[in-house]
């Protein structure tokens, strides 16, 4: 895929070395294998642009933590080279550090601190004077809208609190790069909703990179300009979401049967109609090849064969239908097959 | 913002370490409880030892004070390894190692914690001990030097817990290997003097062992007064396991950032 993309860079465009001073990141070949485990992360080719929002989606076990630990200089990579913020992550691993905040899968607090303890040592540690460590904690607790919570110890948190004390610690050193290992996963709504909106400000008013892994589509629908769909360790489709749905192009139909047994008969007649995807539990759903169009001649056909439907929808290409489409699997479940990335 | 000086730093990590400790009431008390408890029970129970021809005290209590001193320096060291490992584990070594801070302070404000709660342990020990009748023959100095020599026993045991913490990353590994420590304790002349030891195979085990130089020294301040040997075997002991603990940690944390 990385190669595919290749082709669409402008002359004269070097992978490695030309955002050097910009906030921007870039991948060559990046490689992680593990001993005797899988290759987690297989030949990752990715340009992400100063101010960007990457979504980097795929299920458990596909390799995108595996390849943010790399990028972060937590990991080092089996072979390839990355280049964040201009800096090589294996050879100017303090550079890097320096102009990149991260808040990895589990949001890794001390439960015997408080939000405000957490702060305090991460802006000493960052090197802020003591002023401007108070100043600079108060001001992102209450962006995050922990104020209240500050002097409370983090083990009283609740999982969405804790996801947005884990984002203002990323914060604290005002980094140009935000990496965010699945920030939301097993967050209620109004968290996600919550932490999507911090996330696109940062991005839209302050210019910073984010470079997100997800595995829920409607995230990386909302918040990325620009998805890399990963399976396997591999990138199997980069674009912008509306483009990589555009390529699917057409449209859906799922047909729930009103009677209990005829599954079957309404799966035949929709496949008249185009290839069947996976559906609802007790529907049945096709990619329509002629589009919207067809959508007149499958209510007639079901008709004619006296097949009644207790639901009929029509679908507009999402990003479950890119990766189905380029993995042969669909996303929500596919995790289930692979092997966690935690143990590799 | 081009990063924090060491010192900040160090003391960024040690505040965070004393904090950790100071809200965790449980272990506190057990850091000081359970030594004072063992100190209780040998002092009492084998009081009658004092009558074995040769035996350097009048008072088994004095010659037993040592122990709860060399315990809690190991429990702190466990304790200290455990938090180390569990930080490994939970992400939190990764989050400070995604800052400037230098690895070098990780290890020195984990082990500054260390030092802070050897300091306050010595200082309890030795104000129970005073009111329970522990006499020390080197008088006031003598228990100031009693208390540092804790600190360094503290200090190296710190820098052994780190080593386990660094290698394994692992808190339940890091505190299944408290039994060995204290079986190496126990193999020492913590509670009896080396030539007082009938079993030839255990005097010698004692004799090659380190712990019992800092038993010994410690001790010697209590009962003896000044000795010069005792105190320069002690110190010298105790100050070897630190450079070693150290170096071995210094190079365990090497390898763990490297991963």
């Amino acid at each position: 895929m990385g190669g595919e993309r290749g082709a669409d860079r402008p002359e004269g465009d070097g992978l490695v070395g030309d955002l050097n001073g910009r906030a921007g990141i870039e991948a060559e070949g990046l490689v992680r294998q593990f001993k005797r485990g899988p290759r987690a992360v297989d030949g990752i080719d990715l340009r992400v642009e100063p101010g960007e929002v990457y979504g980097f989606l795929g299920p458990n076990g596909a390799g995108k933590s595996t390849t943010v630990l790399m990028l972060t200089t937590l990991l080092p990579p089996t072979a390839g080279t990355a280049r964040v913020a201009g800096y090589d992550i294996v050879k100017q691993g303090p550079q890097v550090r320096a102009s990149i905040g991260a808040a990895l899968q589990e949001a890794a607090l001390d439960q015997f601190l408080t939000g405000r303890d957490h702060l305090r040592l991460q802006a000493a540690l960052h090197g802020l004077g003591r002023q401007e460590r108070r100043k600079r904690g108060d001001e992102l607790l209450e962006r995050v809208g922990l104020s209240e919570a500050a002097d409370r110890r983090v083990r009283g948190y609740s999982g969405g609190m804790k996801r947005r004390l884990d984002l203002a610690l990323a914060l604290v050193h005002r980094p140009r790069i935000l990496f965010l290992d699945e920030p939301t996963t097993g967050l209620d709504p109004q968290s996600r909703s919550a932490l999507w909106a911090e996330v696109s400000r940062l991005a839209r008013d302050e210019g910073v990179t984010v470079f997100l892994t997800t595995q829920y589509l409607e995230e990386a629908d909302v918040l990325a300009d620009r998805v890399g769909i990963i399976d396997h360790g591999r990138i199997v489709a980069e674009d912008t979401p509306e483009n990589l749905k555009a390529e699917i192009g057409r449209p859906s139909v799922e047909a729930t049967p009103a009677k209990e047994g005829q599954r079957d008969a309404v799966a035949k007649v929709l496949r008249r109609f185009g290839k069947e995807i996976p559906a609802q539990p007790g529907a049945v759903s096709v990619r329509l090849d002629q589009g919207a169009g067809d959508l007149a001649d499958v209510v007639r056909a079901l008709d004619s064969e006296g097949l009644k439907v207790s639901n009929l929808r029509l679908d507009e290409p999402s990003l479950d239908d890119v990766f189905l489409e380029k993995t042969g699997r669909s996303l929500e479940g596919a995790g289930d097959e692979e092997v966690g990335e935690a143990q590799a | 913002m081009t990063g924090s000086s060491l010192l900040t730093q160090i003391s960024a990590i040690a505040l965070r370490s004393t904090l950790r400790t100071a809200r965790q009431p449980a272990v506190l008390v057990s850091a000081i409880l359970f030594p004072m408890m063992f100190f209780s029970v040998n002092a009492y129970g084998l009081d009658a030892a004092t009558s074995i021809p040769g035996f350097p005290a009048d008072s088994y209590l004095d010659f037993a004070f040592a122990f709860p001193l060399v315990q809690a320096s190991l429990f702190g060291s466990i304790t200290a390894g455990a938090d180390l490992a569990r930080d490994i584990e939970s992400g939190f070594f990764d989050r400070l190692s995604l800052t400037p801070m230098r690895p070098v302070a990780l290890l020195a404000g984990m082990l500054a914690g260390v030092v802070a709660l050897g300091l306050v342990q010595g200082v309890v020990f030795l104000a129970i001990g005073l009111l329970m009748g522990v006499e020390v023959s080197s008088g006031f100095l003598g228990m100031v030097v009693l208390v540092l020599l804790t600190v360094l026993v503290a200090l190296g045991f710190g820098g052994v817990g780190a080593i386990l913490a660094l290698r394994t990353g692992s808190v339940e590994a890091v505190e299944s290997a408290f039994p060995l420590f204290f079986v190496v304790i126990f193999l020492s002349s913590i509670n009896l003097p080396r030539d007082l030891i009938e079993a030839g195979w255990f005097r010698f085990i004692a004799t090659i062992n380190p712990v019992s130089y800092l038993v010994e020294g410690l001790r010697s301040l209590v009962i003896t007064g000044w000795d010069p040997q005792a105190l320069l075997l002690g110190f010298g002991c105790a100050v070897g396991i630190i450079v070693l603990s150290l170096a071995g940690a210094g190079a365990s944390l090497r390898t763990r950032v490297a991963r």
